[in-house]
Parts: C-alpha cells; sequence; structure tokens
C-alpha cells in the first residue's frame, strides 16, 4: 500500500499522457487534436510537481514565512513548470493559428480529409 | 490505415509505452521525499540574495539565461501567429457590427476591468516578493483589456487597442531583458547575471537585485504577445471574411484556397 501512494502522483502523469496519446492518435478533429495535445503537457505538471512535493512542506515563499522553520518544495521544479506552461501556451496558439489556416484552405478540420495536397 | 489498423498500431505502442512508463515511475524517488538537492541549495542561493519568491529567483536570477530562451520561444510563437493569421488577399475586412450586450454583463465587465488591470499590474510589480511575477500578470493584464470586448463592443475594444503599439512593445520588452543581460556583462560580470544592482532589503519591492527589471521586461512582453495573439485570432472570428461573402455569396469552386462551405 505505501508503495502505490508513493508511486501514484507519478503514475497520474503517466495515465494522463497516455490519455492524450490515445486522443491525438484517434482524433477526428484538428481543434480536438491539439486539446489532445495540451492534455500530454498537462501530464508533465503533473509529473514535475509531484518529483519536487515534500512532505508537511509549504509554498517555497518566504514573504509570510520565517527562513528555516518550515520545509518549502522544490522551487526548481515549480520554475520549471512555469516554462513549461509558457511553451504549451505558445505552441497551442501556432498550432490553433494552423487550423485556422487549414479549415480556411480546405474547408475541413478533419485530418482523414486532408490526405490530398493542395495549394 | 484503415482506422482498426490504426487502433490496434496505437494500442500496441500505447502499452509498451506504459509499460516503461511504469518501471520508470517504480524506480523514481518517492513521492514526498525529503531529499531535494537541487531545491534546497536554490532556496539558500535565493535568501542570499534576498530574493523572497524564490521561484522568481530561479526564473529570473539563478536560470535568468533560460528565461532569454522561454522569452524568445514566445516571441518566436506570436510572430509565427501573427504571419499565419494575416489577412490574405483574398479575403477583406468587414466592419464589425455593434452587439447587443447585456446591461449586467456590460456593468459587470467595465467594473471589472481597471480592476483586473491592476491586480496583473500588482502581480507583475510584486514578482520579487510574492507569488507571480511576469509571466502570471502579463497573462492577467492582457485579458484584462479584453473585458471590454465582453462588455462593449470589438470596436470599442479596438480603440483601446491599435495594435502597433503591442507589436513594438513586444520587441522593446523582450530587447530590453536582452539589454539588461548585456549591462551585466559590461559591468564586468557575465550574461545575465544579478550583480548589477544591490539586493536591497528582504521582502520589499526594492530587493533581489535585477529581478524586479527582468519581470517587468518580461510582464510588458508576456502582456503584448497575448493582446497580439488574441488579435489574430479575433480579427479572423470577426473581421476577415471572403470576398464575396459580405453581400450574397457566390461560390467559386474554380479556384483553388476558397473557402469551401457545406
Amino acid at each position: 500500500m505505501t508503495t502505490l501512494t508513493h508511486v501514484l502522483p507519478y503514475l497520474v502523469a503517466a495515465w494522463v499522457f497516455l490519455a492524450g496519446c490515445y486522443g491525438l492518435a484517434t482524433s477526428r478533429d484538428l481543434i480536438h487534436a491539439v486539446g489532445c495535445l495540451s492534455v500530454c503537457q498537462a501530464a508533465t505538471y503533473v509529473l514535475l510537481l509531484a518529483v519536487g512535493y515534500r512532505d508537511g512542506a509549504t509554498a517555497p515563499v518566504f514573504s509570510d514565512l520565517a527562513p528555516g522553520s518550515r520545509p518549502v518544495v522544490d522551487p526548481v521544479v515549480q520554475a520549471l513548470a512555469l516554462t513549461d506552461v509558457v511553451v504549451g501556451a505558445t505552441v497551442t496558439a501556432l498550432l490553433l493559428a494552423l487550423v485556422v489556416q487549414v479549415a480556411k484552405r480546405h474547408g475541413t478540420v478533419d485530418p482523414d480529409e486532408l490526405s490530398e495536397l493542395r495549394g | 490505415m484503415s482506422p482498426r489498423m490504426r487502433l490496434w498500431l496505437v494500442a500496441a505502442g500505447g502499452a509498451g509505452l506504459a509499460a516503461l512508463l511504469v518501471a520508470a515511475c517504480l524506480d523514481l524517488p518517492r513521492f514526498g521525499g525529503d531529499r531535494h538537492p537541487c531545491g534546497d541549495r536554490a532556496v539558500e542561493a535565493s535568501l542570499s540574495r534576498h530574493t523572497a519568491n524564490t521561484v522568481a529567483s530561479v526564473t529570473f536570477d539563478q536560470r535568468a539565461f533560460d528565461t532569454l530562451g522561454e522569452m524568445s520561444i514566445l516571441f518566436a510563437a506570436v510572430l509565427g501567429s501573427v504571419v499565419l493569421l494575416r489577412q490574405t488577399r483574398d479575403e477583406h475586412r468587414a466592419r464589425p457590427e455593434p452587439a447587443a450586450v447585456s446591461r449586467p454583463v456590460r456593468r459587470y465587465a467595465l467594473l471589472v476591468l481597471p480592476v483586473a488591470l491592476l491586480t496583473g499590474l500588482y502581480v507583475v510589480a510584486h514578482g520579487q516578493v510574492s507569488p507571480g511575477g511576469g509571466f502570471q500578470g502579463g497573462v492577467v493584464a492582457a485579458t484584462a483589456l479584453h473585458l471590454l470586448y465582453l462588455g462593449a463592443d470589438y470596436r470599442a475594444l479596438e480603440r483601446v487597442r491599435p495594435l502597433a503599439p503591442y507589436e513594438a512593445g513586444d520587441a522593446l520588452a523582450a530587447s530590453a531583458y536582452l539589454v539588461t543581460g548585456l549591462a551585466a556583462l559590461l559591468a564586468g560580470s557575465a550574461f545575465l547575471a544579478n550583480t548589477l544592482l544591490p539586493y536591497g532589503t528582504f521582502n520589499t519591492l526594492a530587493s533581489a537585485g535585477t529581478v524586479p527589471l527582468l519581470n517587468a521586461a518580461i510582464g510588458m512582453e508576456v502582456a503584448c504577445a497575448v493582446v497580439v495573439l488574441l488579435a489574430g485570432f479575433l480579427d479572423q472570428a470577426v473581421e476577415i471574411v471572403d470576398e464575396g461573402e459580405s453581400g450574397e455569396r457566390h461560390d467559386d469552386p474554380g479556384r483553388p484556397g476558397k473557402r469551401e462551405r457545406p
């Protein structure tokens, strides 16, 4: 039982990632596919924050906390998660812009109907 | 490839990946464990530079160079979106019609707008002291402007949001980050090293050396980037239409690159 609780957050991250991958592979709509990619990315947030967690610890912000009075969680992975969020948002924006163009040029957002090459 | 075949392939690949991921998870340090050597050192370095918000210290001081890369990604993505969402030759701009907004929505949006804008600026300014910073506050401030679209209409938003200054602001903020880094270089230290300014009093606005400057630059860049990005999408949704679509719609199947409506 204890082993399970010690790896459960990591397994949740893996599960979220695989769920996103399944959505990507079976997607019939490009906007849905972009959403699935965001789900995959959300798995990395779970993984990063799980790696940085420490039992009984609080946020690594010392504006209302005397340094050393309480354990704090790992700030490095939190900064990495921040980077992750920013990059995820930009990738989503760029992909959605591409979907807008695909919809205009081809009149469809179903990836299966996009097999032909057209100007 | 048939959908059935593809599903089988995904199932096989997914099962393999799942097995590898589970094996990797079992080997990770246990969740909630007490051993975080990187985190402990980051907290120590942050406190030695009088930065109350350790995450801001990691982002804008210890990993400032990585944040430069992150900012460049944002900048490049905005540039790409602007190019992708531009008005093409077979499109023209329609003047958006003012839409009726119910009065509670209008009142609430206009009431919350200044509060949200101020909150965004507050979050940017206090990035080195409390949770938040340039990335978070920039998004809040940029979103606040778009309450005008909800509360009034698109033309009102366009009046407070002429795009050119925001595009210029994006570039200016990105160069401000670079210049802060170069200033450290000129002062005889390493690029983006936090040695330029005194570290100040712990837990006040004027603390943490160059972290507030970099925070402000990032805040401005993110706010401008979000405004420009959303403007691109909103223009596509509201203003830009195909030739001939605004009057009577005539379909021209002979022309490639033409939107096909079912």
